[in-house]
């Protein structure tokens, strides 16, 4: 056995790949709950991932068959309800912890120097993630599939000159069809897996060339002992492997629970109209994205011009790209930073969560007010941060990491 | 910052339970998967009072026998009619599309998945509000579902149902009369609570037949969940094992 593991290690680096990213990768020791997202984040995409395989054997990406071949997995198919549901549910439970995951960022300032590139990878995981999902939700082929997918498609038909043809490229075809299917069919199941995974690596190793920040925003290197250990660093195995799975086994009790008992969560992960099959000839009484989309929906419709609209959409998700140098302050942990930053996040998070709502609202004058107001505290966040951030007024930094 | 993950997570269901509504006047059904007898007779009740004209696309005769404890011979003599396999989908309507076109204007849709459609409560305020009105052609009317082409399928069983008027000022100043109530009229053969139970037992069936899986979930959740919480408990103190180490700085 010994042996066998030798002949591969020397031809293979595998003690190599496992002391520089796991039992000899140091980590800070002072992670909070916060910590837990990115490795489930991993997990969710695992889970995706192998349901996914499985609900393809079955799935027929065709106009005609879609909707009764998700129908078939979930009657008809040895354990196929648990598989479509793991994997309907992990579509959200994915956009939760990314949710979570990118708050704790912000919070503990890890998009900083050295980790913007950590930082603008995951942002890249997190719209590539967004087009998976949106490519995803037209494939069971109900009425909000189809009717979603036609509005989303028709927001590019917005941008001047070569809206229309970018529209109809995309489509394929004047209105969704089942050409449409087809290849969101193959974006959903190869190129965007594919793209992702690379994404998720480019992620990690990023992470691992400059170490991990942690909740009072210090650098661990900076404090090492003879061996040149970091004082306040742990290695990542086993001492963070095992963590992660206590978090990993406290979130697959709350993912099962939705899965067995609420796979529908109230018509927020499955939408009501979706169970109709797609109908190009009948409307739905009000088309909603899916709850992990409508902020940026709500924003889109706040404003009075379509394709305005369509670039102040594109531009909440941009300027977050631009969070490690729109933040100048030398200051990462909120536990050191000043009560306006505190007081300028806490409102960005209220503005996020209620455009989130207002997008599942049907449009109304007073809605749409809300929506105006909530779209300029969400844009005003970055411009105040970059304002106050210059000469901000924090508390001092420990120079080492203040767990107990 | 604990808080604010708390406050966080309570945030999803309560935006959970506001999006649930649509309809606030629509009367609530009690929904029971691990009442077997009420979806029997709900079953029974589907194949001879919706079954003849609607078809159920995506449900099999035999899949209800095996989730509600019902024998092969048991389903054939209670829920197969005509000369369906056991094995086949509920798709065996007597009516063409053409007939339903001619006398209905309209072709029954499909009620496999109704019940995830539109919800419990919705069918069970929709089927208990048919009233009478000589202005339609099928003679009746629907409050919950005004003009619908279906006609009154239970009207023996509840009897006649009259719509009682109010008149109302509108937005614009004008007076319009509107629907208030409905006035049973004619008793039926079954008494107001009777046929409430009656519908609620179709309700249930219809719920179950939009996703039979339920079943099937709701045995298996107690065993996975109670298999993660022995996990958790496991690794739980295998962590703080090893985590002593960092506490006493040997890590």
């Amino acid at each position: 056995m010994r042996q066998v593991f030798h002949w591969f290690d020397n031809r293979l680096p595998v003690s190599r790949f496992w002391n520089a990213h796991l039992s000899g990768y140091y980590v800070p020791k002072n992670f909070n709950l916060w910590y837990f997202f990115g490795s489930l984040a991993l997990l969710v995409s695992m889970i995706q991932i192998v349901t996914g395989i499985w609900l393809t054997m079955n799935y027929k990406p065709d106009g005609d068959l879609a909707f009764g071949s998700v129908e078939y997995i979930m009657r008809d198919v040895e354990w196929g309800w648990l598989i479509r549901y793991m994997h309907s549910t992990g579509a959200s439970a994915f956009f939760v912890v990314i949710y979570l995951h990118m708050f704790r960022g912000l919070m503990y300032g890890s998009y900083k120097k050295p980790r913007e590139l950590v930082w603008i990878f995951g942002m890249l995981i997190y719209l590539v993630l967004m087009a998976e999902a949106f490519m995803g939700y037209l494939l069971p082929w109900g009425q909000m599939s189809y009717w979603g997918a036609q509005v989303i498609i028709s927001l590019f038909g917005s941008i001047p000159v070569i809206g229309p043809d970018l529209a109809l490229w995309i489509r394929g075809d004047y209105v969704v069809s089942d050409i449409t299917l087809n290849r969101f069919f193959a974006l959903h199941v190869i190129a965007l897996p594919l793209v992702l995974l690379f994404l998720i690596g480019a992620h990690i190793m990023a992470l691992h060339e400059v170490g991990s920040n942690n909740p009072d925003g210090v650098e661990i290197k900076e404090h090492k002992d003879e061996h040149g250990k970091p004082l306040d660093g742990i290695p990542f195995h086993p001492y963070y492997t095992l963590k992660d799975m206590v978090g990993a086994t406290v979130f697959l009790i709350f993912f099962f629970i939705v899965v067995f008992y609420m796979p529908e969560m109230g018509g927020y992960f499955l939408e009501p109209p979706n169970f109709q099959p797609a109908d190009p000839l009948k409307t739905p009484e009000h088309i909603a994205p899916v709850w992990y989309f409508t902020p940026f929906y709500a924003i889109l419709r706040a404003v009075p011009d379509k394709f305005l609209g369509v670039v102040a959409m594109g531009g909440a998700i941009i300027v977050l790209f631009l969070m490690p140098w729109l933040d100048r302050s030398g200051v990462r942990s909120i536990r050191y930073r000043s009560l306006a930053y505190k007081v300028l996040l806490g409102a960005f998070v209220v503005s996020f969560v209620f455009l989130g709502w207002l997008g599942m609202q049907p449009a109304t004058p007073l809605l749409t007010l809300l929506a105006r107001i909530f779209t300029a505290v969400y844009f005003g966040f970055f411009v105040a941060l970059w304002l106050i951030s210059r000469h901000e007024k924090t508390r001092p930094v420990p120079e080492r990491v203040t767990a107990k | 910052m604990k808080r604010l993950l708390l406050t966080l997570m309570m945030l999803v269901p309560v935006a959970a339970s506001a999006a649930g509504g649509g309809h606030a006047d629509l009367d609530e059904v009690d929904i029971d998967m691990g009442d077997t007898a009420s979806l029997q007779r709900g079953a029974e009740i589907f194949v001879d009072y919706c079954a003849s004209c609607h078809g159920a696309q995506y449900m099999r005769y035999q899949r209800i026998g095996e989730d509600l404890g019902m024998s092969p011979e048991d389903v054939k003599a209670r829920l197969v009619r005509g000369d369906a396999k056991i094995g086949e989908t509920m798709t065996n309507a007597a009516m063409t599309d053409d007939y339903a076109r001619d006398a209905f204007g309209a072709v029954p849709p499909d009620l496999s998945l109704v019940a995830r459609v539109r919800g419990a409560d919705w069918l069970y305020t929709y089927l208990r509000s048919f009233y009478r009105d000589p202005d339609k052609a099928l003679g009746v009317n629907n409050a919950l579902f005004p003009d619908v082409s279906m006609p009154h399928v239970f009207w023996r069983e509840q009897g006649i149902q009259e719509a009682v008027y109010k008149t109302e000022k509108g937005a614009d100043g004008e007076t319009h009369e509107t629907l208030d109530h409905l006035e049973l009229a004619e008793p039926g053969t079954l008494s107001p609570d009777e046929f409430d139970a009656m519908i609620r037992d179709l309700v249930n069936f219809m719920v179950y037949m939009g996703e039979p899986s339920q079943i099937q979930a709701h045995r298996l959740a107690p065993k996975v969940i109670g298999f993660l919480l022995i996990f958790l408990v496991i690794i739980f103190l295998l962590k703080r094992e090893y985590w002593k180490d960092v506490k006493s700085g040997r890590a």
